[in-house]
């Protein structure tokens, strides 16, 4: 019990000396000043709908939970938010998506300024085949920052932000895909943030971890809540039930994913207006 | 499990046999070569249509044939692969035309390159019986061995890596110079081998382009005999010249095995240091 106490596999240090904050379960407060508004968002791939007239609101500070069985757009939905959905074939869209005051859809928008204020993290970590500095250098580099000193302290607190800076501070410039799963994906978080991105967008982050990794990253998502707007993808209803403030309920129908119900979390948990959430939030289905 | 034990004593069977031919070739070349092989060999000039002497014009002609034409589609072959995998959808019409092309030119007879390369490279364009003719017509028989591995190592680099990198703001050129071309190096390298190889091993398409001289080539306009050319010259219309033939084949053989490490080597070290610097 005590060796599984310790982060996953890292097993050459004790307990990590970082500390998290407590865990609010289902915290109440957050600006209700929406960031991102969707308004009729379909999504086609080829022939087939995968999502059809999604309207919802992401406010700004809140973490915004999409729970729903796989298959109903979930992840295609976050996709879209970036313009990540640019990078498949045959993807259509159609729908107006605002961020701030911009037009994501926009074809002349500048898409990777707009992924710089949107980063994104994957349900499996993708750490890149470089070293822990090289992968959070790279993108930094990429948009701009030449000076290595400043480069050095956005590593450093970036690290830091993530927990991992102890864990690594040794081994910054051995290989990032030798680390635990749970520390690649804390590392590919800190990869997003070195960017100072407004929203973050999870690709259920923690479901490709172990227990105690997930824990991990679970309690950082609800740290990272102060600073960014997180919007999660994720099948752990308990733990969407635990972090999050607004919540999503996606169900196919009619061939197509669809936004069935959206409110807060404790509402959407408790007392949800439509009979499919109810079943889904209670096991029944789904 | 006799069914088993079967099956297992066919794989050792196959792998023995298959290594056994290996090992024939090479100590029939050993057995013939060896007392011909000497660093005087290797510095002197053919004697008497190559009964005697060395072959020191053979492998510098044969050296530089080899690097023209590896310059001439190493970026060709790479620019090509990088088009079809990230710049082209995979079904659209052009990539689909274009990988065809490939694999209709890969299983031409050397024999048809060599006359195109003296149509073309000797006589259209005036280049003549030379080493530079060689090497071009030797660049268009490795471009699609290049390109396929290439593309094949392109391909199989992560789809993860090109959205993150997306994902992170980062242009497809950037993910492409960062990340999948250092993760499809191994292939890549693997690919310019086969490239050397078939390039060096080469018989048919060099006695019409570079053509039989084998004098000392001062310059890539003049005309050089290759080792694969000096060997079937030997064999073939030279009496008495099989123990030379023997030596040159294993001088050829050793120099593909070393190229061959030496990519593998170069790979290797720089997947290594790639973790560290840009």
């Amino acid at each position: 019990m005590k060796a599984l106490m310790q982060d996953s596999d890292n097993n050459s240090l004790p307990q990590p000396s970082y500390t998290l904050g407590p865990l609010q379960s289902g915290p109440p407060c957050c600006d209700p000043r929406p960031l991102i508004r969707v308004t009729d968002l379909s999504l086609h791939y080829g022939a087939k709908a995968e999502l059809e007239n999604v309207s919802l609101d992401i406010y700004q500070g809140c973490i915004t939970a999409l729970i729903g069985p796989s298959g109903c757009g979930k992840t295609s939905f976050l996709s879209a938010l970036n313009r990540l959905t640019d990078m498949l074939p045959g993807c259509r869209i159609s729908g107006r998506i605002r961020f701030n005051d911009t037009d994501v859809r926009n074809p002349h928008l500048d898409v990777r300024l707009l992924r710089r204020d949107i980063g994104m993290i994957f349900q499996k970590p993708v750490p890149f085949p470089l070293s822990v500095r090289r992968n959070i250098e790279l993108p930094l580099r990429e948009h701009g920052m030449r000076r290595q000193a400043e480069i050095d302290a956005v590593v450093k607190q970036v690290l830091q932000d993530v927990g991992l800076w102890e864990e690594v501070k040794e081994r910054l410039d051995s290989p990032a895909q030798a680390l635990s799963g749970g520390q690649q994906q804390r590392l590919c978080i800190a990869r997003a943030l070195a960017l100072k991105p407004k929203v973050l967008l999870m690709d259920e982050p923690c479901s490709a971890l172990d227990p105690i990794a997930s824990g991990v990253v679970e309690d950082l998502i609800v740290r990272l809540q102060e600073r960014y707007t997180i919007v999660i993808v994720t099948h752990n209803l308990a733990q969407a039930r635990r972090i999050a403030n607004y919540a999503g309920f996606f169900w196919v129908r009619e061939r197509a994913g669809r936004l069935i119900e959206f409110g807060r979390c404790q509402q959407i948990f408790q007392s949800p207006a439509h009979s499919l959430t109810a079943s889904y939030v209670n096991g029944d289905r789904g | 499990m006799a069914k088993n034990f079967l099956a297992t004593a066919m794989i050792w069977l196959v792998a023995l046999l298959i290594s056994s031919v290996f090992l024939y070739l090479l100590s029939d070349m050993l057995i013939h070569g060896m007392a011909r092989l000497s660093l005087a060999y290797l510095v002197d000039a053919p004697l008497d249509a190559g009964r005697s002497g060395g072959i020191a014009p053979i492998i510098v002609a044969t050296a530089i044939i080899v690097l023209i034409a590896i310059t001439a589609a190493a970026p060709l072959g790479l620019a090509t692969a990088v088009l079809l995998t990230e710049f082209t959808r995979q079904k659209s019409g052009f990539g689909r035309f274009v990988e065809h092309s490939l694999d209709v030119l890969a299983s031409v007879p050397s024999i048809i390159f060599g006359l195109f390369g003296n149509a073309f490279f000797c006589l259209y364009l005036g280049l003549g019986f030379s080493l530079l003719s060689g090497g071009l017509t030797l660049a268009c028989m490795a471009l699609p061995i290049l390109i396929r591995t290439a593309v094949e190592g392109l391909r199989s680099a992560p789809d993860d890596y090109r959205l993150a990198a997306a994902a992170l703001g980062m242009t497809r050129s950037a993910a492409l110079l960062h990340l999948l071309l250092p993760a499809a190096a191994p292939a890549l390298a693997a690919g310019l081998m086969l490239g050397i190889g078939r390039a060096g091993a080469e018989t048919a398409a060099l006695i019409f382009t570079s053509g039989y001289v084998d004098r000392m080539p001062a310059s890539w306009f003049d005309s050089g005999r290759a080792l694969s050319v000096h060997i079937y010259d030997l064999a073939m219309n030279v009496p008495g010249g099989d123990a030379s033939a023997h030596a040159a084949a294993l001088v050829l053989i050793l120099l593909l095995f070393a190229i061959n490490s030496l990519a593998m080597g170069l790979t290797r070290h720089w997947q290594r240091g790639r973790i560290h610097s840009i």
